[in-house]
C-alpha cells in the first residue's frame, strides 16, 4: 500500500461516513438511526457523518426487511459504494425479518441480498447499540485494505431482478 | 421538452423510501407520478397466523412513530366486538401515551422540515427537545419508540404518582422550549419565503380528495377524529387546530400549534386521572365486524376487523392517513419549482411504512 493509501485508510478510520437506507422498516429503527446524530447522542463528535450519496460512504446502515422490490435498490446502493466498505443491519428486521418474517412480501434479513458485517439486535435498536455497531464495523474496515478484491455477493437475485424488470407492466399509474 | 427526474427512493431529506417521478419542464414540475411498494410487508395477512393478542404487537409495528395509537385503535376494535368495558384509568393512560407519541412525532417532523430548509441548528434543537419525550416514554413504558403498553382490555403498565408528576414537569419544560424556538420559525425570512404560498391545497380540494389530519385542517376544514371522543378524549375539552391558507406554512403552523394542544391535553389528563384497575378480563373470542377510527399525528386512522369466533381473526384492514394524503400531494406538486419538492413532500409529513404496511 502506497503512502497516500495508508494516509487515506488512517483518516477513514478516524471519520467514517455513513449512508442510511431504509428497506421495509417500520420507521422505529430509522428514527433511532437519526437520533444518533442529534445532540443527546451526537455521533458527529466522533467524526461520523451521515451523507446521502453512496459514492462518498464507507459504511452502509440498513434497517428493515428486504422485499423483492427494494432488494434491487439496496444492491444498487451497495454496488455504488467504493471499497473498502462495511454493512450494518439494524434491528430484528434487518437481522432476520423480525416480526414480519412470515409475511408474504418479505424475503428476510438484509443478508439475503448483500453481505452483512455487523448485526445490531433490538426492536428498535437503541441509539447506543447502533453507535456500538458502527464501532464494530470500523474494526472490520480496519483489516479490509483497499486493494482487497470485492467479495462475491451471496445473493440469489434472479427472482428479484425479474420482478423489477417487469415493473413497467405492473404499474398502474404512469 | 419534458424531463423525468426521480425523487427517491433513497433521498437525503427523507429517511423513508418515498419515490416520485417528477416530470419537469425547465425547473417547473408538470406532473408527479408516485411509485409505492418499497416497504410493503403485507402484515395484514399475518392475522391468519398470529392470534388476536399477538396481533397487537404486529400492528404496533405498522409504523414506529405512532405505534401506540395503532395498538390503541386495534384494541378498541376487538374490545368493541367483545363488548369489553375498558377501565377508566386505562383509557387515561392510553391517551397520555398517545399524546406523548403525537408530541414526539411532530417534533421529529419539525426537525426534518428544518433540515430540508438547511436550518441544521433547528433540526438539532427540535430533536433535542424530542429526547425529553423519549425519556418519559422510556421511563414509563420501558422502550423508547415501540412501547407495547396496550393490550386487549386495557394497559400493561401503570404510571406511578411520581412519574405522573414528572410528566407534568416535562410538559412545562417542553412548553418553555417551544416558546424559545417559535420566533425562529415564525420570524425567519427564509422559512416564510420557502413555505408561504407554496404547495397550496384549497378547502375544496382538500375536502374532495379526502386529505386527512393537519393537511386537512391546514386547508380550513375543522375535522379532528379526537373530537368524536374515543378513549379518554371525551373527558377533556379541546378544539381542533385550524389554519385557513392551505399552504406549507399553514400545515407547519397547524402541527406547531398541535404541540401546544398536546401539552394541554396531557396536563388535563394527568391532573384528573382516576384510580382503578388497569385492565378488564378478556374471555372468549370476538365475533362480527367492526370499524374504528382514531386520530394519528398524521391524520385519520381506520381499522376494520372481521372475526368469526375463531382463534384467528378473519381480516384486519388498516387505512392510514398518509395513504389519504398522497392524492392531495400530487395536486400540490404541479406548478412548483424542483427545489420546493422536498419541502412540499415533507409538509404532508409522509409516513411511507404506514402507507404501504
Ligand atoms: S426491528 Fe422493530 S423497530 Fe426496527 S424496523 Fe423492525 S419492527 Fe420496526
Amino acid at each position: 500500500m502506497g503512502f497516500f493509501q495508508e494516509l487515506l485508510h488512517k483518516s477513514r478510520m478516524k471519520s467514517p461516513w455513513l449512508i442510511h437506507f431504509d428497506c421495509g422498516s417500520c420507521n422505529g429503527c430509522d428514527i433511532e438511526v437519526l437520533a444518533c446524530l442529534t445532540p443527546v447522542y451526537d455521533v458527529e463528535r466522533f467524526g461520523v457523518l451521515n451523507i446521502g450519496n453512496p459514492k462518498h460512504a464507507d459504511i452502509l446502515v440498513v434497517s428493515g426487511t428486504v422485499n423483492p422490490r427494494n432488494a434491487k435498490v439496496l444492491k444498487n446502493i451497495y454496488d455504488q459504494m467504493p471499497e473498502p466498505k462495511a454493512v450494518i443491519a439494524i434491528g430484528a428486521c434487518g437481522t432476520s425479518g423480525g416480526v414480519f418474517r412470515e409475511a408474504y412480501n418479505v424475503l428476510g434479513g438484509v443478508d439475503k441480498v448483500i453481505p452483512v458485517d455487523v448485526y445490531v439486535p433490538g426492536c428498535p435498536s437503541k441509539p447506543e447499540a447502533i453507535i456500538d455497531g458502527v464501532v464494530l464495523a470500523l474494526e472490520k474496515l480496519k483489516v479490509r485494505k483497499p486493494e482487497k478484491d470485492t467479495e462475491p455477493l451471496v445473493a440469489d437475485l434472479k427472482k428479484a431482478r425479474e420482478f423489477y424488470e417487469n415493473r413497467e407492466e405492473r404499474q398502474v399509474t404512469g | 421538452m419534458a424531463t423525468i427526474v426521480p425523487f427517491g427512493p433513497q433521498h437525503p431529506v427523507l429517511p423513508e423510501p418515498l419515490h416520485l417521478r417528477l416530470v419537469l419542464e425547465d425547473e417547473i414540475v408538470k406532473e408527479a407520478l408516485p411509485t409505492l411498494g418499497y416497504v410493503h410487508r403485507g402484515l395484514e395477512t399475518l392475522a391468519s397466523i398470529r392470534d388476536m393478542d399477538q396481533m397487537v404487537q404486529i400492528v404496533e409495528r405498522v409504523c414506529g412513530i405512532c405505534s401506540c395509537i395503532h395498538a390503541h385503535t386495534y384494541c378498541m376494535c376487538i374490545e368493541g366486538l367483545m363488548g369489553i368495558e375498558v377501565p377508566k384509568r386505562a383509557d387515561y393512560l392510553r391517551v397520555i401515551w398517545s399524546e406523548l407519541h403525537r408530541m414526539h412525532s411532530h417534533l421529529l417532523w419539525l426537525g426534518l422540515l428544518a433540515d430540508a430548509f438547511g436550518m441544521e441548528s433547528m433540526f438539532m434543537h427540535a430533536w433535542r427537545i424530542r429526547e425529553r419525550v423519549m425519556d418519559v416514554l422510556e421511563a414509563t413504558a420501558g422502550n423508547r419508540v415501540i412501547i407495547s403498553v396496550n393490550k386487549i382490555g386495557g394497559v400493561r403498565r401503570d404510571m406511578s404518582p411520581d412519574q405522573l408528576r414528572w410528566v407534568l414537569q416535562v410538559a412545562d419544560e417542553l412548553e418553555k422550549e417551544l416558546d424559545l424556538i417559535k420566533p425562529v420559525l415564525t420570524n425567519d425570512y427564509s422559512v416564510k419565503k420557502r413555505t408561504v404560498g407554496v404547495g397550496v391545497l384549497t378547502y375544496q380540494q382538500a375536502y374532495e380528495l379526502g386529505a386527512a389530519g393537519p393537511q386537512l385542517r391546514g386547508s380550513g376544514v375543522a375535522q379532528d377524529i379526537r373530537m368524536t371522543g374515543y378513549g379518554a378524549y371525551k373527558y377533556i375539552d379541546f378544539a381542533p387546530v385550524v389554519e385557513k391558507d392551505g399552504d406549507s406554512w399553514a400545515r407547519t403552523m397547524v402541527r406547531f400549534r398541535e404541540l401546544y394542544q398536546s401539552i394541554d391535553i396531557v396536563r388535563q389528563l394527568v391532573s384528573s386521572i382516576p384510580d382503578g384497575e388497569l385492565a378488564a378480563k378478556v374471555k372468549g373470542k370476538p365475533m362480527g365486524e367492526i370499524a374504528c377510527r382514531s386520530e394519528q399525528p398524521r391524520g385519520e386512522l381506520m381499522y376494520y376487523v372481521k372475526a368469526t369466533g375463531d382463534k384467528y381473526l378473519d381480516r384486519v384492514r388498516i387505512r392510514t392517513p398518509t395513504f389519504a394524503n398522497v392524492p392531495p400531494l400530487l395536486v400540490m406538486l404541479p406548478g412548483c419549482e424542483m427545489a420546493d419538492v422536498p419541502i412540499i413532500a415533507l409538509s404532508i409529513d409522509p409516513c411511507i411504512s404506514c402507507t404501504e404496511r
